[in-house]
């Protein structure tokens, strides 16, 4: 099976169906190797990419003595995550979700524009498919050489080469593995322990782990993730109208397709010569003459194909180009139709992203280095004392997200007489407490009010939390409750 | 059953068969990865069923291959957890209260272990952050009867109070209605002198002098002229806003008349006494140590 045309998968189904077969046989795709600008430039991202990923962890940061010194690490031991300059708490992942929801909305606006140009250049499952579709050729030869190899019976030669293939894929999957663990545990460190047997179970379970999927997913699987797996693939249908670009066969202008040489008088055919090399070159094995296809992950390369067969039938090139529907439809009658990219979509979806970034960026840079929580013990609810006043407790946590030492002092606002005691400390009742922190940990402590307010207001009343560094004076609030009996101030 | 089977005209291929009010549905076969994959998930839960506990028989069960028991872990779990918590209980039975507090990995060590151990034993009478109960001091008040200093509070969980431990706390307060030795109006006089001047409410127009005299006669000695308790006999405060029973007047009228004597159970006999001391730090640190 070579080509796979709509006829042909009907064709197929067609004859399984007579076998009455569980399951439809895989198609396996044998794309041809071809050269153009496309190409070129899916190269020079695949490189891109590639030497970010692999290369990222082992970029060094100074953070001073006793501090992670690999500019990007996600921590997951200790709970930190270090990007350059930046340190992450656990309590900062929201930043993460406005990320995600910046990547999503930027990538809904790249498609509504320009199509699935993520998943034809940028995905991880098209990048390392393509370069391990790269290494098959170049061990087993380009599309018929593989084809003959696969349809005849196994020779030595066969045998070699398939062996040397997957050799390189599993060489390629490992150290691929072996990068995703970098990001976190040091690189050179879990190097030197990966290769004397001293890193952990884990480092090794998750090596092996992500070697077997990619090797798995970029060698075996490749077309079927996006058709079969990805969900993708199956909304994106939602970002695109008539006028975004996606990879388009100008039928109006191919149409009626015409097999053999073409002739300054010959029949007035279209300008496709019905090739197919457009169908070959095709990584998953469609034909994008028959329109937009779910399977279709518009990489282009289908163009490259056809530039070159129109190169050698002195035909002019861009017969499948970017294009989009509307000038198309436009094209067919002779129109000419401008550009459209201001459209009610991209606006929403701009301006989503505008929001997004500017939030994220504000709370980035406006991100607190201190934080305090307090809260209130549940029971019991209050306590009341002999002499007739009434005590709350509370547990103080205080986040000391610098990397030096603080101390800090305590007091309450908006309940004129408490006193404060740390519940194992000092049992001395204090209105102001000092309490040290250690440098980038949080502290907890219990902390017991104890007030006589003239009234309560329905049993409670708003109290502020004051937390003051007793250095840089820089202060935080945080607004709570002082609970007694809803009588309390009636009943004396 | 499949009645008829046909072909489709678009697709090619063959329908299941089946009719719904004219819908028929296509019978398009599954990927050959997918299947293969169904019943790897098959052959692995065949393995599974083999290797782990599985078939039940009445009274026992097919234990696996492995003879994989969560109880067993459980337990090896246990004893490696008191194993590795010997060596920081060990110090806390050896070390004086003072010294535990100096060290704050120990004394995080005592806390944790005295606040489970409250959770369990005492909580359900003192109420959770021993916020007490009528009838079970609220230990977060710091309204003792019998002394809040770490070796009270020691003393008092080890021994109990009015238990069966020789050592226990012991005090009783007189049976004035049942015994006849008050009568009902001399009880009602005492109970309104206490309620107006201890407990701090309003008597208007009430004279209340005879109750003065009663209590001085028959009150006073143990709990004091001013009423502020005796704790060596365990006699509580009674000029304060907490009591031991509520803040009703019945309840000083029902306490002259025919006493309740609450018992404290001499822990010292379940638990050791490593663990009660944690518990002991973990009460002092409840808001009422002294």
């Amino acid at each position: 099976m070579s080509r796979i045309s709509k006829d042909d998968r009907r064709l197929q189904l067609q004859k399984e169906a007579e076998g009455n077969h569980l399951y439809a046989n895989r198609i396996r795709v044998y794309p041809k190797t071809v050269h153009g600008v496309v190409r070129r430039t899916k190269w020079v991202i695949l490189i891109v990419c590639l030497t970010l990923y692999y290369l990222a962890p082992w970029l060094r940061w100074n953070r001073g003595p006793g501090r992670p010194s690999q500019a990007i690490l996600l921590d997951i031991s200790h709970e930190r995550f270090y990007f350059f300059n930046l340190e992450l708490w656990p309590q900062d992942i929201w930043l993460l979700a406005g990320l995600l929801i910046m990547g999503a909305v930027f990538l809904f606006l790249v498609t509504s524009l320009f199509g699935r140009l993520w998943c034809g250049y940028t995905c991880p499952q098209t990048v390392w498919t393509d370069l391990f579709m790269w290494i098959e050729q170049w061990v087993e030869g380009d599309r018929n050489e593989r084809m003959q190899r696969d349809a005849a019976p196994l020779n030595a030669d066969t045998i070699w080469k398939k062996v040397l293939k997957h050799s390189i894929w599993l060489i390629i999957a490992w150290w691929t593995g072996g990068a995703w663990i970098m990001y976190y545990v040091d690189a050179p460190t879990v190097t030197l322990q990966f290769w004397t047997g001293q890193a952990s179970n884990q480092v090794y379970f998750f090596t092996w782990l992500f070697t077997l999927t990619t090797y798995l997913l970029g060698g075996w699987a490749r077309e079927q993730v996006c058709t079969y797996m990805c969900p993708w693939p199956r909304f994106q249908a939602a970002m695109l109208d008539d006028q975004s670009f996606t990879v388009t066969y100008q039928g109006w202008r191919g149409e009626p397709r015409m097999r053999g040489k073409r002739t300054e008088t010959g029949p007035s055919g279209g300008d496709c010569i019905d090739c197919g090399a457009c169908v070959t070159a095709c990584p998953t094995g469609i034909d994008i003459r028959d329109g937009i296809q779910l399977e279709c992950i518009n990489c282009g390369l289908c163009i490259d194909a056809c530039n070159h067969v129109m190169e050698r039938t002195k035909q002019d090139k861009w017969l499948i180009t970017w294009d989009t529907l509307a000038r198309q439809a436009a094209k067919k009658s002779g129109v000419h139709e401008a550009i459209k990219i201001i459209r009610p979509r991209t606006i929403v979806y701009l301006t989503v992203l505008l929001v997004a970034m500017s939030g994220l960026t504000f709370a980035l840079v406006t991100r607190s280095t201190l934080g305090l929580s307090v809260l209130r013990d549940r029971a019991p609810v209050f306590v009341p004392l002999g002499d007739g006043s009434l005590r709350n407790g509370y547990t103080i946590k205080i986040a000391n997200k610098t990397s030096s030492v603080a101390a800090f002092d305590l007091s309450v606002d908006g309940l004129p007489g408490a006193l404060l005691t740390v519940a194992e400390g000092d049992p001395k009742p204090v209105p102001v407490l000092q309490l040290p922190s250690a440098s980038d940990e949080v502290d907890t402590f219990r902390v017991l009010v104890t007030a006589r307010p003239k009234a309560l207001a329905d049993g409670s009343q708003p109290v502020d939390f004051v937390l003051r560094d007793s250095v840089t004076g820089k202060q935080t609030i945080y607004h709570s409750t002082f609970m007694g009996p809803q009588n309390y101030g009636a009943n004396r | 059953m499949p009645t008829k089977v046909e072909k489709d005209s678009i697709s090619g291929q063959d329908t299941t068969g089946h009719e719904w009010d004219g819908i028929k549905e296509l019978d398009t076969p599954c990927p050959k990865w997918w299947l293969y994959t169904w019943y790897a998930c098959i052959a692995y839960a065949i393995g599974m069923f083999v290797v782990y506990p599985s078939i039940p028989y009445g009274k026992g069960y097919f234990h696996g291959v492995t003879g994989y028991s969560q109880r067993k872990m459980v337990d090896a779990d246990v004893g490696k957890l008191v194993a590795q918590r010997k060596g920081s209980m060990d110090k806390i039975a050896a070390l004086s209260f003072e010294q535990i507090k100096a060290d704050p990995n120990l004394l995080e060590v005592a806390m944790t272990s005295g606040r489970i151990t409250f959770a369990e034993n005492c909580q359900p009478c003192h109420g959770p952050g021993g916020g007490g109960n009528p009838g079970y001091p609220a230990l977060a008040a710091g309204a003792w009867i019998w002394g809040g200093t770490l070796d009270d509070i020691q003393q008092t969980v080890t021994h109990g109070i009015r238990s069966a431990d020789p050592d226990a706390r012991q005090s009783a307060m007189p049976r004035f209605g049942a015994d006849g030795t008050l009568k009902p109006a001399e009880i009602q006089a005492v109970a309104d002198y206490v309620w107006a001047t201890f407990y701090g409410h309003a008597t208007t127009g009430k004279d209340v002098s005879a109750g003065a005299k009663i209590f001085a006669e028959n009150c006073a000695a143990c709990h004091g002229d001013a009423g502020l308790g005796n704790r060596d006999m365990g006699a509580p405060k009674l000029s304060s806003q907490v009591h031991l029973y509520g803040d009703a007047h019945d309840t000083i009228v029902n306490q002259v008349t025919l006493p309740r004597q609450g018992v404290m159970p001499n822990w010292g006999a379940r638990l050791d006494p490593a663990t009660i001391k944690a518990v002991t730090l973990y009460v002092h640190a409840l808001g009422g140590g002294e």
